[in-house]
């Protein structure tokens, strides 16, 4: 593997918090680096996810689907069969028993749809930890329902009401409680971002997506596929794919953003088609800004997706050409959502379904002869409300 | 490029320090936000801070993601952008207060800098006559192009320590800062706090240790007394939510700040 390991990925990432964070900042990096380094740390996540997230997820080929992309073959990551639902899990019992081997007992966490919040609480509660997740006061109101599995599962969820009551600020928020409570407190990340060793850590926590993914479809269909996609928030379930194939220059890699209304429209949260290099939730990255530099809201229908900002590794990826970054609208993603439902009795969370609307595009592009793998990062139960809106139903 | 009035000529902090010391002071260091409750408005009372006796003006530049803030700074800074607070403001802001003869820090995050340009913005605060920047979000390793442009126009680089700030960091710290480092209290954002943190004394003593010459100390100092027990072992006194909760109150600032600096005499 050839895998970058941070702080920067090229001119991305780093380190912009208040100097109090950087110790534990530190100490988060050394315990990651010699949790690598120990055969019992890899083997107790390896059975965790077996016997507790149901790893591996099958790879689900969706010819129904396909017929509406073009014919290619499309297979499916079905990370929405993991426990809790999504490909969060992975991370978090990643930094819950990091949080043990660190000795601290309370975890905090940021959420905005809330299933970062719910795999957090999960993994607190199986591991005996106190546990805090910050949520935007607009998005505790959207998600009642996953705010109240955090509240069953013993979580204290406090609705931010500071700035944009949304998921940035769930962000800021937890950042002050950790700068308060670092001692005893660990902050479990939910994404590719955020200052080193998150993104690098998260991305390695995420990378079994990519390299069950890889294995399955070369058992399947006896070589690489064409293109690997996934859609893209901070970007943890797409970084998660993309990892197991950087260097097969064979397999094009494409992450599909949130466009809203339209990135013309300017409400959008498609950070790395409409965004410009700066720092937000400690690194450089790209970001939804204006020319103070002040942070631009983001609008999307998905919560998972609606965020100002992306890892840096993205950001790396982009850059360089090795990955596309594309925009998928509001209406696209719901269509997508309701053409898979529909032909293949499989329900996307909205977030996934801009995936899944990339890759109907993709596959009329490449053609019938073509091979996609697409990471179904999620289960869409928690989006029936917001569907039911949508469709008129 | 070189500015007829700068930091290291003899107008930033460590001067406006170095004359405190001489009065047998510590330094008074108040803090407001820029164009809160409006742009005059906010002038007006940071010339109610600088009659009243502070030494140095730290002059807050309002950003959408505070993270070191506490609900009062954090709530400030919310309106001000609310109001329509421009990047473009604050040069404004210190242009109309550095006659006064008072150093003017500016306290910001790091990406309004960065947006803007490191050396842009060093040319535009140097040009309106502001001494130099306190970057709570930027650690010396991450500040390269900062550092750079600072020393270029002879601006005060002020950065951050914190109790849980080992040794070798104090020491990179401590010699990245020109004007003063500034040691946080406590381990928390900014806000008011019923007593003085046990943490601010050996942070002091361990920075001096690592070297610098000059150490303030601020996050959770807010009344008279804390003022008194910070002056007697800091060479300044950093205060900010107690005079946004005033203004934001319409109480006297001019009469407040008097009652801190008389409370900065060792």
């Amino acid at each position: 593997m050839n895998q970058m390991s941070g702080p920067y990925f090229g001119p991305y990432g780093g380190r912009f918090v208040p100097e109090a964070l950087i110790a534990a900042l530190d100490e988060l990096a050394a315990a990651y680096a010699a949790a690598q380094a120990d055969p019992a740390f890899g083997a107790e996540l390896e059975r965790l996810a077996t016997v507790y997230s149901g790893r591996p997820t099958p790879l689900t080929e969706v010819p129904r689907f396909a017929a509406q992309a073009g014919g290619a073959r499309v297979f499916l990551k079905r990370e929405d069969l993991a426990h809790t639902g999504s490909h969060k899990i992975n991370n978090v019992l990643g930094q819950a028993l990091l949080t043990k081997r660190l000795g601290k007992t309370r975890v905090i966490a940021e959420t905005g749809a809330g299933q970062h919040g719910v795999a957090t609480a999960t993994a607190a509660a199986l591991m005996g930890l106190e546990c805090v997740v910050y949520m935007g006061l607009e998005d505790t109101q959207r998600q009642a329902l996953n705010v109240a599995r955090m509240r069953l599962l013993g979580a204290e969820v406090i609705p931010v009401k500071t700035g944009s009551r949304t998921l940035k600020d769930a962000i800021n928020e937890a950042l002050r409680d950790w700068v308060t409570n670092v001692e005893g407190t660990n902050y479990v990340f939910g994404t590719a971002a955020g200052p080193h060793p998150f993104p690098a850590m998260v991305r390695d926590f995420q990378s079994v997506i990519g390299r069950e993914a890889r294995a399955q479809i070369l058992a399947e269909v006896g070589r690489l596929p064409d293109a690997a996609a996934a859609c893209v928030g901070g970007g943890s379930n797409s970084i998660g794919l993309f990892s197991a194939f950087l260097e097969d220059t064979s397999v094009s890699l494409y992450g599909f953003e949130a466009a809203g209304d339209g990135v013309e429209t300017g409400r959008h949260a498609a950070t790395l088609t409409g965004g410009s290099p700066g720092t937000l939730h400690g690194a450089k990255s790209y970001l939804l800004q204006d020319a103070d530099g002040q942070t631009i809201e983001s609008h999307s229908i998905s919560a998972g997706l609606d965020y100002p900002g992306v890892g840096p590794e993205h950001s790396y990826l982009k850059d360089s050409g090795r990955a596309v970054y594309r925009p998928v609208t509001d209406a696209a993603a719901m269509d997508a959502f309701s053409w898979l439902t529909r032909s293949e009795g499989i329900m996307p969370a909205i977030e996934s379904a801009h995936g899944l609307a990339g890759a109907m595009e993709l596959g009329r592009e490449l053609g019938p002869e073509a091979v996609l793998v697409v990471c179904l990062s999620g289960r869409g139960d928690k989006d029936v409300e917001t569907a039911v809106k949508w469709f008129n139903l | 490029m070189v500015q007829s009035v700068s930091a290291a000529d003899g107008f930033g902090a460590g001067q406006a320090i170095a004359r405190a010391r001489a009065a047998g002071r510590a330094a008074l260091i108040a803090y407001l936000p820029c164009g809160f409750p409006s742009l005059t408005a906010s002038i007006d009372a940071c010339r109610a801070l600088i009659r009243g006796g502070a030494d140095i003006i730290e002059l807050g530049l309002p950003y959408s993601d505070p993270v070191m803030d506490g609900p009062v700074i954090g709530q400030a800074v919310t309106e001000a952008l609310a109001s329509g607070f421009r990047v473009d403001d604050l040069f404004e802001a210190v242009a109309e207060l550095a006659p006064a003869g008072v150093p003017i820090e500016v306290m910001t995050y790091y990406n309004p800098v960065f947006r803007r340009g490191e050396e842009r913005f060093a040319a535009d605060l140097a040009d309106a006559g502001g001494a130099g920047l306190i970057t709570p979000d930027l650690i010396p390793e991450e500040a390269g192009p900062w550092i750079t442009a600072a020393d270029a126009f002879g601006l005060d680089k002020v950065f951050l320590v914190a109790p849980s700030s080992p040794p070798a960091r104090l020491r990179l710290t401590a010699s990245a800062c020109r004007g003063f480092t500034y040691a946080t209290s406590t381990m928390g954002v900014t806000g008011l706090r019923t007593s003085l943190s046990g943490l601010a004394r050996p942070l002091v003593e361990r920075t001096r240790a690592a070297g610098a010459a000059n150490v303030c100390v601020g996050v959770g100092v807010s009344t008279p007394a804390q003022a008194a027990e910070v002056a007697s072992f800091a060479d300044g006194v950093i205060i900010g939510s107690a005079f946004v909760k005033r203004l934001a109150a319409g109480q006297d600032l001019e009469s407040f700040t008097a009652g801190l600096r008389e409370a900065t005499i060792r």
